[in-house]
């Protein structure tokens, strides 16, 4: 099932919000809606997309929606899910966003449990990659050297000492009905597996990188750029687990340069040859083994 | 269907729900003053191909008669959809 | 009308079955895991029909709980103790929504030192976080409040979450014989929930938002009024209640030789029924001893306490708990109660059973005699500190 632009509902479901110009996790949110109509009951935990979409009286959501106390994203999903059915209602969706910390640290464990009861529910994590709403703070899912408020970049440290938290191969190993990852960079592909996900009955993972112009040192204009490139310099990947197997949808010829996708942004702006040799090497071990294992599509 | 302003912008002590719930889309200030620049369709060149739309993040950009047209009331001026278009139909220029 | 030998859990897991709540969601601890075993058995064998979530903590318990009811369904929680405080967060969070929510606490002990049996530290550390809390003091009681409870936290001018305390083990797990009210009945008295406060897709809501300094203080002063409004709205479902099942409750307090009597013990709990003995024997010797449980710490009592007691020459408040550093929590409240409403009178607070320590008959008696005869602000009955 392929989602164009031209295919989506005309609807805008989030809108008027108060997210920073440039925001990649707002777009993600956006166009997710899009793809999951007006019957979407949307949970977001506090954190970016509820601070600026839920100001009493400035209220940013078309259609229902919820925020959930931080570590209680997936379930206060459970809970709608389960109270919706009670009420004899059939034709809705139950979906999370919640951004990194909410959901690979503090939300973690909720999120878990929902996919171990495998609760009917899609849980869309937009990854930006650090604590962006309280001020750009490292969360298990910022990456190997960027530099965050609680990471700083120094002589004796060089940012982030730990890389990513592998939450797409965490909420697999539940043995998930479909998990996916995605870009806000590569939209159509991000569309495609938010309308995938809603056919599948059961737990869905999406995780969506979601570029913070803020956060991540770039031009607000810059946000798909820096989407589209982390998966073009192999940073990334677009892949899904359904029915228990892995697969990868694009496996690029070739990457692009990583030295310069990092060298563009102010968090990796520090980081030396070596350091960047080290990103290189860990990049090639984890495609290497993905091209081994993994289904190529 | 959409989030919209509404005439209504303040509420008084009964007016204020006594529960945290409210009807959705409910609007009562603009993002304009947020703009230092803005997006400007050059409507000859623009194709109707809809990757602005598809990437604006706020949502301000619907394609009306195959053109773009943007809500300035909510666009931001981050200038995502300047930099999508391919055929050089959206130019940023200063706010004055 | 069936007649039972139950627990107290399991006599509290009847009034659950009879409330019917759309979803339960729980996460086991000791010593409340047998109401949440027989309302899985209920489920698995058809007798209650309700969606059983089993969660993987206690913030996930209220978390989901909230959820149910943001959807506009009823729901029911359990928890004790260190479950009680780990989902302190969402105690707050489901008061500001406005969540009619009930839970069952077991009271227990908080650790350090580790132990699983019954004080009331833990709920009373959660007075502020703006759930009604009932105290039961026997399996009968808590069946009935289990039943009561949605009516109050569900009614309009209410709209509150329920906290039904039961003393962990004393309680919990003690058997009596308890009076199952009828299915019929029981319907005759608790409606189905209906609520505007719910997602709903034909007119769609933005739920559980911000609101700015000016906003925020007015949620929080109408949080207040509901929980003011529970008041009346307790005499009404117990008058109800009374009219359906015949059985009488007294309201906020239950008062006992009150009248007359000269020194008074304020407690709450199971400890209440032992005070009230202990008051029937001192009266045999002429002495005249009354007592006052708390049935309910928010709304708290303050004018009923004080109504209680003004007559008296001074009084005791016997509490499983402590604020470290100054007095018992249900001690402050009543000392606020009396000074608010004139009454000048000596009062003393008494701690006991913390961690579940026994409180004797004895320890009831020697509350009695250092009330009448003065003594300390605040004493730890039989903790031996002066024994060598």
């Amino acid at each position: 099932m392929s989602i164009n632009a031209k295919d989506l509902c005309k609807d805008e479901f989030f809108y008027g919000h108060k997210a920073c110009a440039g925001c990649g996790g707002s777009l993600a949110v956006r166009n997710a809606l899009k793809v999951l109509g007006p019957n979407a009951v949307a949970v977001l935990p506090a954190g970016c997309m509820s601070a600026v979409g839920f100001n009493f009286p400035q209220l940013c959501f078309a259609n229902n929606a919820i925020i959930s106390t931080f570590a209680g994203t997936a379930s206060m999903l459970t809970g709608i899910e389960a109270g919706f059915r009670r009420r004899g209602i059939t034709d809705f969706t139950a979906v999370g966003f919640a951004g990194d910390g909410g959901t690979a640290d503090i939300g973690i464990q909720a999120l878990s449990g929902a996919i171990d009861r495998n609760d009917n529910i899609i849980y869309i994590c937009y990854d930006n990659e650090a604590y962006m709403n309280t001020g750009i703070q490292k969360s298990g899912l910022t990456p190997f050297g960027a530099k965050t408020t609680t990471t700083p970049a120094g002589k004796n440290v060089h940012g982030n000492i730990r890389p990513k938290k592998n939450m797409f191969e965490i909420a697999a190993a539940h043995d998930i009905p479909y998990a996916a990852t995605a870009t806000v960079g590569y939209m159509n592909d991000f569309l495609e597996k938010v309308g995938k996900a809603s056919q599948i009955k059961g737990t869905k993972y999406i995780h969506v990188i979601a570029p913070c112009p803020t956060g991540w040192g770039i031009p607000v204009s810059d946000t798909i750029d820096a989407a589209r490139e982390i998966v073009d310099c192999g940073l990334w990947y677009l892949a899904e687990y359904e029915n228990g197997e892995y697969n990868i949808n694009h496996n690029p010829a070739t990457f692009t340069s990583v030295s310069e996708y990092l060298k563009k942004q102010g968090r990796f702006r520090h980081l030396s040859d070596e350091d960047i040799a080290v990103i290189e090497k860990s990049r090639d071990k984890k495609w290497e083994k993905i091209r081994r294992s993994w289904n190529l599509k | 269907m959409k989030p919209y302003l509404r005439e209504k912008t303040s509420f008084g002590f009964t007016e204020v729900p006594k529960d945290t719930s409210f009807e959705a889309g409910y609007l009562v200030t603009k993002n304009s003053g947020w703009r230092s620049i803005r997006p400007v369709v050059c409507i000859d060149r623009c194709v109707g191909c809809m990757q602005c739309y598809l990437y604006c993040p706020d949502g301000v950009i619907s394609i009306e008669n195959k053109k773009a047209v943007i809500d300035y009331d909510f666009c931001k001026g981050c200038g995502i959809c300047s930099k999508i278009c391919r055929p050089g139909a959206v130019k940023m220029e200063a706010e004055k | 009308m069936a007649r039972k030998f139950l627990s107290g859990d399991e006599a509290f897991a009847e009034g659950i079955r009879l409330a019917k709540p759309d979803v339960i969601s729980a996460y086991p601890i000791t010593p409340q895991t047998i109401v949440v075993e027989r309302l899985s058995e209920m489920v698995e064998n058809g007798s209650l029909d309700s969606e059983f979530i089993h969660v993987e903590s206690e913030h996930s318990a209220l978390s989901c709980a909230m959820g149910a009811s943001a959807s506009g369904v009823r729901a029911f929680t359990a928890t004790s103790s260190q479950g009680l405080l780990y989902m302190a967060e969402c105690l707050y969070y489901a008061s500001g929504g406005r969540f009619p929510i009930v839970m069952m606490n077991a009271n227990r002990s908080t650790a350090l030192p580790w132990n699983i049996y019954g004080d009331q530290r833990d709920s009373l550390s959660q007075l502020d976080s703006g759930w009604i809390q009932a105290y039961a003091e026997n399996a009968q009681e808590a069946l009935d409040l289990a039943l009561m409870s949605f009516r109050i936290a569900e009614h309009r001018d209410v709209s509150t979450p329920f906290m039904i305390n039961l003393d962990g083990f004393i309680l919990t797990h003690t058997y009596e014989e308890v009076n199952i009210p009828d299915r019929a009945d029981a319907d005759r008295f608790l409606e189905p929930y209906e609520t505007e406060n719910r997602l709903d897709l034909n007119e769609p809501k933005n739920m559980a938002f911000s609101a700015g300094p000016d906003y925020n203080y007015i949620f929080k002063y109408k949080e207040h009024q509901g929980m003011l409004g529970a008041v009346p709205v307790i005499k009404e479902t117990e008058e109800k209640f009374a009219e359906i099942f015949g059985r009488k409750y007294t309201g906020l307090t239950d008062t006992y030789l009150t009248e007359d009597a000269d020194y008074i013990i304020i407690t709450l709990g199971t400890i209440a029924g032992l005070c009230r003995e202990t008051a029937d024997r001192l009266r045999a010797e002429g002495k005249k001893a009354g007592v006052v449980r708390i049935r309910y710490m928010r709304p708290f009592p303050a004018d009923e306490i004080a109504e209680a007691v003004k007559n008296a020459k001074a009084v005791a408040v016997l509490e499983k708990d402590i604020s470290f550093g100054n007095e018992g929590a249900v001690f402050t409240n009543v000392n606020s109660a009396l000074l608010t409403a004139g009454v000048k009178i000596p009062s003393y607070n008494f701690i006991g059973g913390l961690g579940g320590r026994n409180i004797s008959a004895s320890d009831i008696e020697e509350i009695f005699e250092k009330t009448e005869n003065g003594t300390e602000k605040v004493t730890f009955i039989g903790i031996g500190v002066d024994e060598k």
